[in-house]
Protein backbone atom coordinates (compact mmCIF):
# COMPACT_ATOMS: atom_id res chain seq x y z
CA UNK A 1 0.00 0.00 0.00
CA UNK A 2 1.32 3.61 -1.00
CA UNK A 3 0.27 6.80 -0.13
CA UNK A 4 -1.33 9.15 -2.87
CA UNK A 5 1.26 11.77 -3.95
CA UNK A 6 -0.26 13.98 -6.72
CA UNK A 7 2.37 16.54 -6.46
CA UNK A 8 5.17 15.23 -7.08
CA UNK A 9 3.53 13.10 -9.29
CA UNK A 10 2.75 15.89 -11.34
CA UNK A 11 6.03 17.51 -11.42
CA UNK A 12 7.55 14.38 -12.43
CA UNK A 13 5.37 13.43 -15.18
CA UNK A 14 6.17 17.28 -16.46
CA UNK A 15 9.92 16.75 -15.96
CA UNK A 16 8.91 13.08 -17.96
CA UNK A 17 6.96 15.07 -20.77
CA UNK A 18 9.48 17.67 -21.05
CA UNK A 19 12.19 15.40 -21.62
CA UNK A 20 10.39 13.58 -24.09
CA UNK A 21 9.56 16.80 -25.84
CA UNK A 22 13.58 17.70 -25.54
CA UNK A 23 14.27 14.62 -27.35
CA UNK A 24 12.00 15.21 -30.56
CA UNK A 25 12.41 19.21 -30.98
CA UNK A 26 16.53 18.97 -30.96
CA UNK A 27 17.12 15.46 -32.26
CA UNK A 28 13.43 14.58 -33.95
CA UNK A 29 13.91 11.55 -32.06
CA UNK A 30 10.65 9.52 -30.08
CA UNK A 31 11.97 8.96 -26.63
CA UNK A 32 10.42 5.62 -26.18
CA UNK A 33 12.44 3.65 -24.04
CA UNK A 34 12.10 0.19 -25.09
CA UNK A 35 12.31 1.36 -28.50
CA UNK A 36 15.64 3.25 -27.82
CA UNK A 37 17.28 0.09 -26.18
CA UNK A 38 16.08 -2.27 -28.60
CA UNK A 39 17.46 -0.20 -31.61
CA UNK A 40 20.70 0.41 -29.10
CA UNK A 41 21.37 -3.45 -28.97
CA UNK A 42 20.94 -4.16 -32.52
CA UNK A 43 21.78 -1.02 -34.63
CA UNK A 44 25.44 -0.32 -36.44
CA UNK A 45 27.61 1.18 -33.94
CA UNK A 46 27.50 4.70 -35.41
CA UNK A 47 23.50 4.73 -34.49
CA UNK A 48 24.23 3.54 -30.88
CA UNK A 49 25.99 6.38 -29.67
CA UNK A 50 23.02 8.54 -28.51
CA UNK A 51 20.72 6.10 -27.91
CA UNK A 52 23.56 4.04 -24.80
CA UNK A 53 23.82 8.12 -24.02
CA UNK A 54 20.02 8.35 -23.47
CA UNK A 55 20.24 4.98 -21.66
CA UNK A 56 22.85 6.25 -19.30
CA UNK A 57 21.14 9.72 -18.54
CA UNK A 58 18.30 7.90 -16.65
CA UNK A 59 20.37 6.71 -14.02
CA UNK A 60 22.19 9.41 -13.75
CA UNK A 61 18.73 11.54 -13.58
CA UNK A 62 17.79 8.90 -10.75
CA UNK A 63 20.74 8.81 -8.98
CA UNK A 64 21.02 12.59 -8.80
CA UNK A 65 17.35 12.70 -7.18
CA UNK A 66 18.45 9.98 -5.08
CA UNK A 67 21.55 12.46 -3.75
CA UNK A 68 19.10 15.46 -3.31
CA UNK A 69 16.24 13.08 -1.33
CA UNK A 70 18.91 11.18 0.60
CA UNK A 71 17.73 7.87 -1.00
CA UNK A 72 14.79 6.42 -3.67
CA UNK A 73 12.17 4.22 -2.00
CA UNK A 74 12.79 0.75 -4.21
CA UNK A 75 9.71 -1.43 -3.01
CA UNK A 76 9.82 -4.51 -5.05
CA UNK A 77 7.51 -7.38 -3.43
CA UNK A 78 7.70 -10.11 -6.18
CA UNK A 79 10.49 -12.75 -5.32
CA UNK A 80 13.71 -13.62 -7.74
CA UNK A 81 12.37 -16.10 -9.99
CA UNK A 82 9.18 -14.06 -10.61
CA UNK A 83 11.24 -10.77 -11.31
CA UNK A 84 13.07 -13.03 -13.79
CA UNK A 85 9.95 -14.50 -15.42
CA UNK A 86 8.58 -10.39 -15.10
CA UNK A 87 11.67 -9.02 -16.64
CA UNK A 88 11.95 -11.36 -19.80
CA UNK A 89 8.06 -10.84 -20.01
CA UNK A 90 8.40 -6.98 -20.18
CA UNK A 91 11.75 -7.43 -22.79
CA UNK A 92 10.01 -9.92 -25.11
CA UNK A 93 6.68 -7.48 -24.83
CA UNK A 94 7.57 -4.52 -25.64
CA UNK A 95 10.01 -5.42 -28.38
CA UNK A 96 7.08 -7.50 -29.86
CA UNK A 97 4.39 -4.93 -29.25
CA UNK A 98 7.07 -1.87 -30.69
CA UNK A 99 6.90 -0.35 -27.03
CA UNK A 100 6.20 0.54 -23.31
CA UNK A 101 5.08 3.07 -21.02
CA UNK A 102 7.07 5.98 -22.17
CA UNK A 103 6.91 4.90 -26.21
CA UNK A 104 3.03 4.19 -26.28
CA UNK A 105 1.77 6.04 -23.26
CA UNK A 106 3.73 9.61 -23.78
CA UNK A 107 5.04 9.97 -27.32
CA UNK A 108 2.47 7.77 -29.08
CA UNK A 109 -1.03 9.22 -27.20
CA UNK A 110 0.83 12.42 -27.87
CA UNK A 111 0.95 12.34 -31.96
CA UNK A 112 -2.84 10.58 -31.29
CA UNK A 113 -1.70 7.52 -32.56
CA UNK A 114 -4.42 4.52 -32.25
CA UNK A 115 -2.14 1.84 -32.42
CA UNK A 116 -0.78 3.78 -28.80
CA UNK A 117 -3.53 4.25 -27.74
CA UNK A 118 -4.48 0.78 -28.19
CA UNK A 119 -1.77 -0.51 -26.74
CA UNK A 120 -1.96 1.39 -23.92
CA UNK A 121 -4.99 0.65 -22.83
CA UNK A 122 -4.09 -3.61 -23.58
CA UNK A 123 -0.91 -3.53 -21.12
CA UNK A 124 -2.69 -1.13 -18.34
CA UNK A 125 -5.59 -3.58 -18.79
CA UNK A 126 -3.15 -6.81 -18.60
CA UNK A 127 -1.13 -4.88 -15.73
CA UNK A 128 -4.39 -4.51 -13.98
CA UNK A 129 -5.45 -8.27 -13.88
CA UNK A 130 -2.15 -9.72 -13.13
CA UNK A 131 -2.18 -7.46 -10.18
CA UNK A 132 -5.62 -8.68 -9.30
CA UNK A 133 -4.78 -12.71 -9.54
CA UNK A 134 -1.52 -12.42 -7.78
CA UNK A 135 -3.00 -9.82 -4.51
CA UNK A 136 -6.95 -10.86 -4.70
CA UNK A 137 -6.76 -14.43 -5.94
CA UNK A 138 -3.36 -15.85 -4.92
CA UNK A 139 -3.73 -13.89 -1.86
CA UNK A 140 -0.07 -12.60 -1.79
CA UNK A 141 0.37 -10.34 0.55
CA UNK A 142 2.44 -7.61 -1.91
CA UNK B 1 26.33 17.79 -29.30
CA UNK B 2 23.82 15.80 -30.93
CA UNK B 3 24.55 12.80 -28.21
CA UNK B 4 25.08 15.62 -25.31
CA UNK B 5 21.35 16.78 -26.21
CA UNK B 6 20.51 12.47 -26.00
CA UNK B 7 21.97 12.77 -22.50
CA UNK B 8 20.54 15.36 -20.99
CA UNK B 9 16.65 14.17 -22.72
CA UNK B 10 17.83 10.95 -20.80
CA UNK B 11 18.87 12.76 -17.49
CA UNK B 12 16.12 14.50 -17.41
CA UNK B 13 14.14 11.81 -17.76
CA UNK B 14 15.51 9.62 -14.86
CA UNK B 15 15.20 12.51 -12.83
CA UNK B 16 11.25 12.82 -13.81
CA UNK B 17 11.08 9.40 -12.87
CA UNK B 18 12.35 9.44 -9.43
CA UNK B 19 10.52 12.08 -8.67
CA UNK B 20 7.54 10.72 -9.43
CA UNK B 21 8.11 7.70 -7.62
CA UNK B 22 7.62 5.70 -10.87
CA UNK B 23 11.33 3.66 -9.61
CA UNK B 24 9.15 2.38 -6.72
CA UNK B 25 7.32 -0.67 -8.07
CA UNK B 26 5.15 -0.87 -4.96
CA UNK B 27 4.15 2.23 -6.39
CA UNK B 28 3.33 0.89 -9.79
CA UNK B 29 1.63 -1.97 -8.15
CA UNK B 30 -0.78 0.02 -5.90
CA UNK B 31 -1.84 1.89 -9.10
CA UNK B 32 -2.45 -1.43 -11.30
CA UNK B 33 -4.46 -2.20 -7.74
CA UNK B 34 -7.66 -0.94 -8.59
CA UNK B 35 -9.94 -3.62 -6.37
CA UNK B 36 -7.68 -3.30 -3.43
CA UNK B 37 -5.96 0.45 -1.63
CA UNK B 38 -5.43 1.89 -5.18
CA UNK B 39 -3.39 4.90 -5.81
CA UNK B 40 -4.08 6.90 -8.85
CA UNK B 41 -0.57 9.15 -8.73
CA UNK B 42 0.49 7.48 -11.72
CA UNK B 43 -2.25 8.66 -13.56
CA UNK B 44 -0.93 12.21 -12.79
CA UNK B 45 2.53 11.08 -14.08
CA UNK B 46 0.73 10.51 -16.92
CA UNK B 47 -1.42 12.82 -17.11
CA UNK B 48 1.48 15.76 -17.05
CA UNK B 49 3.82 14.18 -19.18
CA UNK B 50 1.51 14.19 -21.88
CA UNK B 51 -0.03 17.64 -21.69
CA UNK B 52 3.75 19.10 -22.35
CA UNK B 53 4.68 15.95 -24.64
CA UNK B 54 1.49 16.90 -26.85
CA UNK B 55 3.00 20.55 -26.83
CA UNK B 56 6.19 19.54 -28.02
CA UNK B 57 4.22 17.32 -30.98
CA UNK B 58 2.72 20.11 -31.93
CA UNK B 59 5.55 22.60 -32.30
CA UNK B 60 7.38 19.51 -34.15
CA UNK B 61 4.84 18.97 -36.83
CA UNK B 62 4.50 22.79 -37.42
CA UNK B 63 8.94 22.40 -38.15
CA UNK B 64 10.52 21.61 -41.43
CA UNK B 65 13.00 20.00 -39.35
CA UNK B 66 14.28 19.47 -35.74
CA UNK B 67 15.99 22.14 -33.88
CA UNK B 68 19.76 20.31 -34.74
CA UNK B 69 19.27 19.64 -37.79
CA UNK B 70 18.07 16.45 -38.83
CA UNK B 71 14.33 15.45 -39.94
CA UNK B 72 11.82 14.52 -37.21
CA UNK B 73 11.17 10.74 -36.99
CA UNK B 74 7.72 10.43 -36.23
CA UNK B 75 6.70 6.79 -37.05
CA UNK B 76 3.89 6.64 -39.59
CA UNK B 77 0.23 5.67 -38.96
CA UNK B 78 -0.12 2.29 -39.24
CA UNK B 79 -2.98 -0.20 -38.88
CA UNK B 80 -3.36 -2.20 -35.39
CA UNK B 81 -2.29 -5.88 -35.44
CA UNK B 82 -2.49 -8.86 -33.37
CA UNK B 83 1.41 -8.57 -32.94
CA UNK B 84 1.09 -5.33 -31.20
CA UNK B 85 -1.87 -6.22 -28.73
CA UNK B 86 -0.25 -9.77 -28.12
CA UNK B 87 3.29 -7.66 -27.14
CA UNK B 88 1.40 -4.96 -25.05
CA UNK B 89 -0.38 -8.37 -23.01
CA UNK B 90 2.77 -9.44 -22.25
CA UNK B 91 4.53 -6.28 -21.20
CA UNK B 92 1.26 -5.79 -19.04
CA UNK B 93 1.40 -9.10 -17.80
CA UNK B 94 5.22 -8.69 -16.56
CA UNK B 95 4.83 -4.99 -15.84
CA UNK B 96 2.28 -6.57 -13.20
CA UNK B 97 4.12 -9.04 -11.79
CA UNK B 98 7.50 -7.13 -11.43
CA UNK B 99 6.28 -3.51 -11.15
CA UNK B 100 8.75 -1.92 -13.13
CA UNK B 101 8.51 -1.13 -17.02
CA UNK B 102 11.74 -0.37 -19.12
CA UNK B 103 12.26 3.06 -18.13
CA UNK B 104 12.14 2.91 -14.64
CA UNK B 105 14.36 0.00 -14.51
CA UNK B 106 17.24 1.52 -16.01
CA UNK B 107 16.32 4.63 -13.93
CA UNK B 108 16.23 2.47 -11.10
CA UNK B 109 19.81 0.40 -11.35
CA UNK B 110 21.17 4.25 -9.58
CA UNK B 111 19.46 2.43 -6.83
CA UNK B 112 22.31 -0.13 -6.27
CA UNK B 113 19.29 -2.44 -4.94
CA UNK B 114 20.60 -5.88 -6.64
CA UNK B 115 16.57 -6.89 -7.16
CA UNK B 116 16.16 -3.98 -9.99
CA UNK B 117 19.96 -5.52 -11.47
CA UNK B 118 18.22 -8.79 -11.71
CA UNK B 119 14.66 -7.58 -12.95
CA UNK B 120 16.71 -5.32 -15.56
CA UNK B 121 19.12 -8.12 -16.90
CA UNK B 122 16.35 -10.51 -16.93
CA UNK B 123 14.41 -8.09 -19.21
CA UNK B 124 17.66 -7.40 -21.42
CA UNK B 125 17.65 -11.65 -22.25
CA UNK B 126 13.96 -10.85 -23.19
CA UNK B 127 14.81 -8.07 -26.09
CA UNK B 128 17.46 -10.41 -27.00
CA UNK B 129 15.54 -13.31 -26.94
CA UNK B 130 13.50 -11.33 -29.24
CA UNK B 131 15.43 -10.44 -31.82
CA UNK B 132 16.79 -14.19 -31.73
CA UNK B 133 13.44 -15.31 -32.34
CA UNK B 134 12.85 -12.97 -34.97
CA UNK B 135 15.68 -13.20 -36.62
CA UNK B 136 15.51 -17.09 -36.76
CA UNK B 137 12.26 -17.01 -37.76
CA UNK B 138 12.83 -14.21 -40.59
CA UNK B 139 15.59 -16.96 -41.72
CA UNK B 140 13.00 -19.49 -42.39
CA UNK B 141 10.20 -17.43 -43.80
CA UNK B 142 13.24 -16.34 -46.75
CA UNK B 143 13.74 -20.56 -47.19
CA UNK B 144 10.38 -21.82 -46.98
Amino acid sequence: MTEFTPVSATVGGLTIGLAAGLLLLLRGRVAGISGVLGSALSQPLGEKGWRLAFLIGLPMGAAAVSLVAGSLVVDIAASTPVLVAAGLLVGLGTQLGSGCTSGHGVCGIARGSKRSIAATLVFMGSGAITVFVVRHVLGASS
Amino acid sequence: MKVLAALFSGILFGVGLAVSQMTNPAKVQAFLDVAGAWDPSLAFVMGAALVVSSIAVAIARRRPQALLGEPLQLPEPAALDLRLIAGAALFGVGWGLGGFCPGPALAGLATGVPAVWVFTASMLAGVLLYRWVFRVASIRGLRG
